[in-house]
């Protein structure tokens, strides 16, 4: 296995070739925090949270997707970065209505936690207030537009894991919206397995077993990860 | 009423009165924080006018209407540190969630009209009802906050740990001690 070596925060690492600044950043226990990434899924880079400092960009670029390169010097925390991480937190929590106190995922949801680890205490934008529907249609389980962040991890863990693909993006910007089948009633869905896979991954309240009342959805996100190894084992045997 | 103790103030604008109950829930520390400052107006204080001079003020709740925005000015004027007491304050939280009904007069109709069964009508000729603002807001899309204590509602331990830290006069490190919700 090929290594490649670079600096992150004046601390020396080696990494495997084709590693992500983030996968290398983790097993050497430095946390640098994501919303969108999850450990088994392919990476996207849509939330912009992982942003980090490399030298010789003029640009942030997200240490999720960004593979590292021999010699590269990345900084993974500055006030540069934080006021950025931030800014992005508050407008994820401006753009729909996330009203903690009421939402199925409160105390246990991650973009309530980054907020926090941010030192978000306030939103200094307008909030835009949009009036999403939620969809109850699905015998389990419900989707709250309200709570979405756009991350995509339900749209990739019913593709990449399930083999399904009922999940997917449809419009642009602002007015993107998850969607089940070709925007149909999640419980019309003829392809929805109704694993719940995409419920456990979703990092917010908008995927939500309809049981649960406020606070009371609580996700295990870390099966794709277990699920992933015990399949490549598999394979490899 | 001329001692040069601290002053404190404490408002409940559009919220549930859940931050209050929250403050009373500080117990036996209101002795202590009765030995260290005056509370001079609050809505568990029977003063009608709002002090001249205030040192810090809590506000509960979001803007939700006439009489919640001219409290705040009021209240801002006359305050030193002026703090965002709770999620509806911090953000708009559940009072703003009327937003989504529409302006004033689509919630009221949704409340008041639509939704009753038993003479309905919209109780907007009343005087003594203050009128809806158009836009539920969190109370720093107003005036200037000195500080946000974020929490539905916050726990008495860091309402504790503010105040006694701004009577201190040392502005309060929140980190590690709130969430949202
Ligand atoms: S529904 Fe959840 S998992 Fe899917 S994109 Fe929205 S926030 Fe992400
Ligand atoms: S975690 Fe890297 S962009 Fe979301």
């Amino acid at each position: 296995m090929s290594v490649r070596t670079f600096t992150l925060n004046d601390q020396l690492i080696t990494a495997a070739a084709g590693q992500s600044i983030l996968a290398a950043a983790r097993e050497h226990g430095i946390a640098i925090p994501t919303l969108c990434e999850l450990e088994g899924l392919s990476t996207v880079g849509a939330c912009r949270l992982c942003l980090v400092e490399v030298a010789g960009s003029q640009r942030l670029l997200p240490a999720c997707t960004t593979e590292v390169q021999e010699g590269m010097t990345v900084v993974s925390e500055s006030p540069r970065l934080k006021h950025y991480r931030q800014t992005i937190l508050e407008l994820f929590l401006a753009e729909r209505n996330h009203v903690c106190a009421v939402c199925v995922s409160n105390n246990h949801c991650e973009l309530q936690n980054r907020a926090v680890e941010q030192g978000v205490t306030h939103v200094r934008f307008d909030y835009l207030m949009p009036t999403l529907p939620v969809d109850m249609s699905h015998d389990r389980f419900g989707v709250d537009h309200n709570r979405c962040i756009l991350c995509t991890r339900c749209v990739r863990v019913c593709d990449e894991v399930e083999g399904a693909h009922t999940w997917d993006i449809m419009g642009r910007g602002f007015q993107a919206r998850v969607i089940t089948d070709m925007a149909e009633p999640w419980g019309d869905s003829t392809s929805c397995t109704s694993c719940g896979k995409c419920v456990q991954v979703c990092p917010t309240g908008a995927l939500f077993d309809k049981r649960a009342t406020a606070g009371g959805m609580v996700k295990q996100p870390s099966f794709v990860k277990v699920l992933q190894h015990a399949r490549a084992r598999k394979e490899s045997q | 009423m001329s001692s040069t103790r601290p002053r404190l103030a404490t408002a409940w604008l559009g919220g549930c009165s859940g931050c209050h109950m929250s403050f009373l829930d500080l117990d036996e520390r209101l002795f202590d924080l009765a030995a260290a400052a005056d509370v001079l107006f609050s809505p568990v204080v029977d003063a009608k006018t709002i002090p001249p001079e205030i040192d810090i003020t809590l506000i509960e709740g979001a803007v939700a209407n006439e009489d919640n925005l001219e409290l705040l000015k009021h209240l801002r004027e006359r305050s030193r540190f002026l703090i965002a007491f709770g999620d509806c304050a911090v953000t708009g939280n559940v009072t703003a969630l009327r937003n989504l009904a529409g302006g004033p007069m689509l919630v009221l109709a949704r409340s008041y009209r639509d939704e009753s069964n038993l003479q309905p009508q919209i109780p907007t000729e009343l005087p003594v009802i203050p009128p809806l603002v158009d836009r539920v807001v969190p109370i720093h899309q107003v005036v200037q906050v000195d500080f946000h204590m974020p929490g539905c509602p916050p726990h008495p331990d860091l309402i504790w740990y503010c105040v006694t830290e701004l009577l201190a006069g040392r502005v309060p490190n929140l980190t590690g001690k709130w969430k949202f919700g």
